[in-house]
């Protein structure tokens, strides 16, 4: 089967590739490019550990084509951290003590940064909307809408 | 359609590890040639903090900085023996086997030091930042790390030490059945508030509130999130978690752990923790565990809220609106029972 080029930045960089037709945007991403953040779970769009920004959007990365990301861009939670400084966000999952195996946690982090980009001030209704597709198994939600609130709050340093 | 308030509690007394006896754990420790130490395991973290507190208890034992521990729990094939991470049992037997594994090592790395200052070990204290010196004359000191390289280049020794807890199993006395079944018990009470909708059925759980006594707390914002986590999966287990929840046909349930009902973020209710410590005679350091028991009081205080509420008990789990539905119709309506606590207590 023919393999087709596809080129997206993914986290600010250009990268290009060669994906099946019908490869999904997470495959590409973990064998393609080693961007081991988008977890694998359920791959049928419920669990939410796989999800990436597209051009800003929140989306499922098991559930997207990886060719439909053409001269797009793409963002897992890999991309967030400057340097050795960590994004807000990031600061705040680990002062709540927001990750316990943390296998959601790169999920939950993108699906907050979608929300904060769009809410900077969320209520915790909106926050709890936010991450109702991310399925935690571990902390009981709480520690991660705290986090988010949280992040919210300390807005002035707050990147994109 | 009318909401009925009701509120139950529960109280624990939960015995840490299996009982009867047995149930070993082993540690190893060893020295690297830079200082470092790396503490083997073969108990397994999956989020509790596992690998954090038999890190603190490692460092704490040896003397040495926390940072300068590393916990590997790779590979149970190579690792020493261990019975496993359940039954509420690693702080406390991993702990117990850590702190006679660092007491070994921490032996051996003095006696190294003693040898590079020509004292005696007996004399020598830790600083726990790196450092080792007289008693009484810090001058007189050596790092840990030139002790290891030392101990490792010159000295031709092993800074090592090898660490195993067992509990002796226990006899039962024929004539009277009495024996000692278990070292450590922790305690807990919890109480729960509902509202059970009447007409649907459905159970909305408004507030929890409870009291834990774990022995020492090793780290208590670990602790805090284990607790926090384990009332959401207590929820979970009494009203949610079944192949089946609202349907009697099979066919009509969850397919896979996708579908399979559980409590999302919309669905936690607020909950407040009360940490008491009495620390255990037995215990690391006197820490004892939260593991199962977060879950556990969590199950009895909602079913006794619910009795509270509408009088239906409900005696198989998860309590589902149905199951209540069919209790309220059998008893021919609503019976809510007294609420027990005065009214000053009551919202």
């Amino acid at each position: 089967m023919a393999k087709h080029p596809v080129q997206f930045r993914l986290n600010g960089s250009d990268r290009a590739t060669f994906v099946d037709g019908a490869e999904n945007l997470l495959n590409t991403l973990r064998r393609g490019l080693g961007d081991f953040a988008p977890k694998y779970g359920c791959g049928q769009g419920t669990c939410g550990v796989c999800t990436v920004l597209v051009d800003g959007e929140p989306h499922l990365s098991c559930l997207t084509l990886a060719v439909a990301c053409e001269g797009r861009h793409v963002e897992t939670a890999s991309g967030m951290a400057d340097g050795p400084d960590f994004h807000p966000l990031q600061a705040a999952f680990m002062d709540h003590f927001a990750a316990q195996c943390g296998f959601c946690t790169p999920g939950m982090l993108t699906a907050a940064r979608a929300l904060l980009a769009k809410n900077p001030n969320p209520t915790r209704d909106e926050v709890v909307e936010a991450i109702s597709g991310n399925i935690c198994r571990c902390t009981g939600y709480e520690p991660i809408i705290a986090a988010i609130l949280a992040a919210a709050g300390s807005s002035g340093a707050r990147r994109a | 359609m009318a909401l009925y308030e009701g509120r139950g509690m529960a109280s624990v007394n939960y015995p840490i590890g299996m009982n009867l006896g047995g149930d070993p754990s082993q540690a190893l420790i060893h020295s690297n040639p830079d200082g470092k130490f790396t503490v083997a395991l073969s108990a397994i973290d999956l989020g509790q903090g596992m690998k954090q507190v038999s890190r603190q208890i490692a460092a704490e034992t040896l003397g040495v900085p926390i940072e300068d521990v590393y916990v590997d729990t790779a590979d149970s094939d190579t690792g020493p023996h261990d019975m496993g991470s359940f039954a509420s049992r690693g702080t406390h037997r991993m702990g117990n086997a850590v702190i006679a594994a660092a007491r070994e090592a921490r032996g051996v790395l003095l006696e190294a030091a003693a040898e590079e200052l020509e004292v005696s070990a007996d004399d020598l204290v830790t600083d726990g930042r790196g450092n080792i010196h007289v008693r009484g004359a810090p001058s007189r000191s050596i790092t840990v790390k030139a002790t290891a390289l030392a101990a490792q280049f010159k000295q031709g020794r092993t800074i090592a030490g090898r660490g195993i807890f067992l509990i002796p199993l226990s006899a039962v006395d024929a004539e009277t059945g009495e024996m000692n079944p278990n070292t450590a018990f922790a305690h807990a009470c919890l109480v729960a508030d509902v509202s059970v909708d009447d007409e649907t059925g459905e159970v909305t759980v408004l507030r929890m509130t409870s009291a834990y006594e774990l022995g020492r707390v090793i780290n208590p914002r670990m602790v805090e999130q284990q607790l926090a986590g384990g009332a959401w999966m207590g929820i979970s287990h009494a009203l949610y978690e079944t192949p089946e929840p609202y349907y009697p046909d099979p066919e009509h349930g969850p397919r896979d752990f996708n579908e399979y009902l559980m409590p999302g973020p919309g669905d936690i209710a607020p909950y407040h923790v009360t940490v008491l410590e009495r620390p255990a005679p037995d215990g690391p350091f006197g820490g004892k565990g939260p593991g199962e028991m977060c879950a556990n009081p969590v199950l009895p205080a909602i079913a006794n809220a619910i009795y509270n509420a509408v009088g239906v008990r409900v005696d198989e789990l998860p309590m589902t609106p149905e199951k209540i539905l069919r209790g309220i119709k059998a008893n021919g309506g609503v019976r809510p029972q007294p609420r027990r606590g005065g009214p000053a207590n009551w919202r």
